[in-house]
Formats: structure tokens, sequence, C-alpha cells
């Protein structure tokens, strides 16, 4: 029951207190560059989420048992990389054998999950953690990102048809979008603490 | 001397109009993440400009020995391994800067800058003009990310202060936003807290993407309105033309 519990408070905070995107800023890239529709990026949360769990699940194993007893635990980034690398690949293969439209409309950003630093980060973050919450964390965090891609992608549809100054039109008036859910968020944090 | 003027050229394009961070919107995690003060984003950009420049070399430097088909894996191979000898030497002399940039030093592995530089420039090019390029890139992305350290550092704590991270400078600050109050303390109530904070740095971002975009709308109605006045002029003159060839017949 205990460790259960602390596994969901490991997702929730994670997902809403700890955001990837709008409080730790990881991930940013594909956060900007696959929001402009809302399919497309509930594909990119479920690419981001099974890459994540998944190298969260290999990588810790290899950390504990492997570079930490051989006395080379500097090399967690280097072997991260690779093992990211290659489950990236592995997820592009299965993503195009299984739902060719979702490979065609997730198109270059699929590759791009390997420089994801929400992945590289997440993986690199869980090496002091337990591995049942480092498996919780890893969820969350993709949920997480999820939910925040997903909802942003929602608002620029509507931000598209919108008046706005010629200046901010595309991109800053995303970001400035992006600020204020990043407001919202700091409201969790604050409501979670007390 | 043509030569020269190319590699000025190809320095002063990673700064100006290849400017990575607002010109092709490249490297945003780091960016936003490690401008809280202006000494943590110098320290990110010192760090990114020495991986940039000595893995854009030694890539370069590599570019007929790695087949085509292994090229990418072999090119993050070879930034990883920068970027731990730079995560080691700093974790051993400015152990400050360590834990400020904390999970964000491995992160450069992944900043698409340097993967970008290595497969468009680096591994077409010889090392002299790869390594200006990775000069000129690594300056104009840390001019850029000093630039938001600074403004969020002013307008988050009202002053800027030095020596907490490279500690080897004794530690001073440069108060801005404040003014002396009656009992000659400084006051720091000018300050917004909020651009210390994430949202404050997507402002940030925001905003300086928004001027230039509105330097670079108005330049070119600037230029609309001179090619417009030109065929104007151009058709007053053909009009003059005529009246003066029917004034001639």
């Amino acid at each position: 029951m205990e460790y259960l519990v602390a596994f969901l408070l490991g997702i929730i905070n994670a997902m809403l207190v700890q955001n990837t995107i709008l409080s730790k800023f990881l991930g940013i890239c594909p956060f900007l560059g696959v929001s402009k529709k809302p399919e497309s990026s509930v594909g990119m949360g479920f690419a981001v989420l099974f890459v994540i769990t998944l190298s969260t699940v290999i990588c810790w194993p290899i950390y504990q048992y492997v570079l930490v007893p051989a006395g080379i635990p500097f090399m967690d980034t280097i072997v991260f990389i690779l093992v990211i690398a290659s489950l990236v690949q592995i997820c592009g293969l299965f993503i195009k054998k299984f739902s060719p439209s979702l490979y065609k409309s997730l198109g270059i950003y699929l590759p791009l999950i390997t420089t994801n630093c929400a992945v590289l980060g997440t993986v690199q973050l869980n090496n002091s953690l337990t591995f049942l919450n480092s498996v919780g964390n890893a969820l969350g965090t993709s949920f997480g990102f999820m939910l925040v891609i997903f909802v942003f992608s929602c608002i620029r549809v509507r931000l598209d048809n919108s008046n706005v100054p010629k200046a901010f039109k595309g991109l800053p008036i995303a970001l400035i979008t992006a600020a204020i859910m990043a407001l919202a968020f700091v409201g969790l944090v604050f409501n979670f603490v007390n | 001397m043509e030569n020269k003027t190319s590699h000025k050229e190809n320095f002063l394009k990673g700064i100006i109009s290849e400017n990575p961070l607002f010109v092709s919107i490249l490297g945003t995690c780091p960016a936003l993440a490690t401008t809280r003060s202006l000494e943590s984003a110098i320290g990110m950009g010192i760090l990114f400009t020495i991986v940039l420049i000595s893995s854009n070399l030694l890539i370069s430097l590599l570019r007929k020995i790695i087949p085509e088909e292994v090229k990418t894996p072999a090119y993050i191979v070879v930034i990883a391994t920068f970027v731990t000898i730079v995560g080691m030497l700093t974790n051993a002399y400015l152990p400050e800067l360590y834990d400020t940039l904390g999970v964000y030093i491995s992160l450069i592995v992944v900043n698409c800058i340097v993967l970008g530089r290595a497969e468009a420039y680096a591994s077409k090019n010889k090392p002299l003009d790869s390594l200006i390029d990775a000069l000129g890139m690594g300056v104009g992305y840390s001019l850029s990310i000093m630039l938001m350290g600074l403004v969020r550092e002013i307008l988050g704590t009202g002053m800027i202060t030095f020596g907490d991270i490279f500690t080897f400078i004794p530690r001073f600050s440069i108060p801005l936003l404040a003014y002396v109050n009656s009992a000659g303390i400084p006051v720091y109530d000018y300050s917004i807290g909020l651009f210390t904070q994430p949202a404050g740095a997507f402002i940030v971002f925001a905003i300086i993407l928004a001027i230039l975009a509105f330097k670079k709308n108005r330049k070119e109605e600037n230029e609309k309105a001179t090619q417009l006045l030109l065929k104007k002029k151009k058709k007053e003159e053909e009009a003059k033309l005529k009246e003066m060839e029917g004034a001639n017949k």
C-alpha cells in the first residue's frame, strides 16, 4: 500500500507539480513544433510516452547494475543516448507498421524524439530514485507532456483565427500562451505544497 | 584577402543572420531553463561553445572516415563524449556552476544546434571553416541567452549579482531597480518576481521574438513603399516623355 501511494504521488508530482515543459523546460522543441494540430500532438504524446517509459525500464537497471558496479557512472550520458536512439528507431518502425497515417503526420519529428531533452533528462534524473519511483516518474512526465501539448495545441488552433498584433503572430503569441499556462501550474505548486 | 572576408562572414552569420536561438529557434530548452540569472547564462554559454567547437572540429576531421549510414549515431557519440568531459571538468573546478546547471549540462548532447551544425556544416566542410562556423554559432547563442539572462535578472531581482556561481571573483551586486529609503537601506520594490519563474522566461523570449518580427515587418513595408514610389516615379517620367514626344510632333 505504501509503495502504491508513493508511486501514485510520484506520477501526480511529475505530471502537474514538476511539469516537464512548463516548470523544467524539457522538450520545448516538440512542444512548439508539433503543437499546430491536436491530432499530431496526441500522436507525439504517445510516442514520447512509449519511449520515455521503455528507456527508463532499460536504462535504470543498466545504470544501477552495470555502470555503478563497474565504477563508470560518468558514462551514463553516452550509454543512455545510445539506448534512446535505438528505441526511437524501433518505435518508428512500430508506428509505421500499425498506423501509417500517424507516421505520416509525425513526419520529421519522430527521429527528433532522440534529441528530445525530455527523454534524456527524465532518464538521467531517475538515477537517484528507486526502480518503482522512476517508472512512476517516467509515466507522470509523459502524461504531463501529453496533457500540456494537447491543451496547448487546442489553444493554438483558436489562436490561428484570432486577431493578433502582426508582430506577435505565430511563435511569440504561442510563447505568451505558454507563459500563462506556466503561471497556472505555479498556482498548482503552491496549492500542492500547502 | 577574399578568403579573409569569407571567414569573417562565416563567423558573423552565426551571430546575426543565422542566429541559432532567435532566427532558427533552436536550443530553446537551455535558453529558457538556464537564464534565471546572467551568471548562469554566461556559464551555460561558455560550456555550450566549448562543446560545439570541439565536436565540430573532430567531426570535420573525421568526415571522410565516418560512413554515411552510421553518420548520426557516430556524431551523437562524439558530442556525448565531449559533453561528458566538459561536465566532469566543471564538476571538478566550478562545482557551483555544475550544481546550478544540473541536468542541463548533459542535455547539451540533445541540443539541436550541436547536432544540426555537425550534420549541416562540419560533415561537409574543412576543419578551419567548421571551427569558425562553430565559434560564430557558439558566440551567437551565448550572446542571445546572456541577453535573456540579463533582462530576466534585472526585472526579476532588481539587480545583477556576480560571484555566486563563478566563485573565483569576489561577490558583488549592481543595484539597478532599487531606491534607497529613509533608513539608508536599498529597497527592491520595483522588481517583478515573476521573471525569475518559468513563466517569465516564456514572456521574455516571446517579447524578444516579437521585437525582431516587428523590425522585420517594418523593413519589408519600407522596402515595399520605396518600390511603389520608384514605380510611380517611373510612370510619371514615362508620361512626361510621352508628352514631350507629343509636343515635339
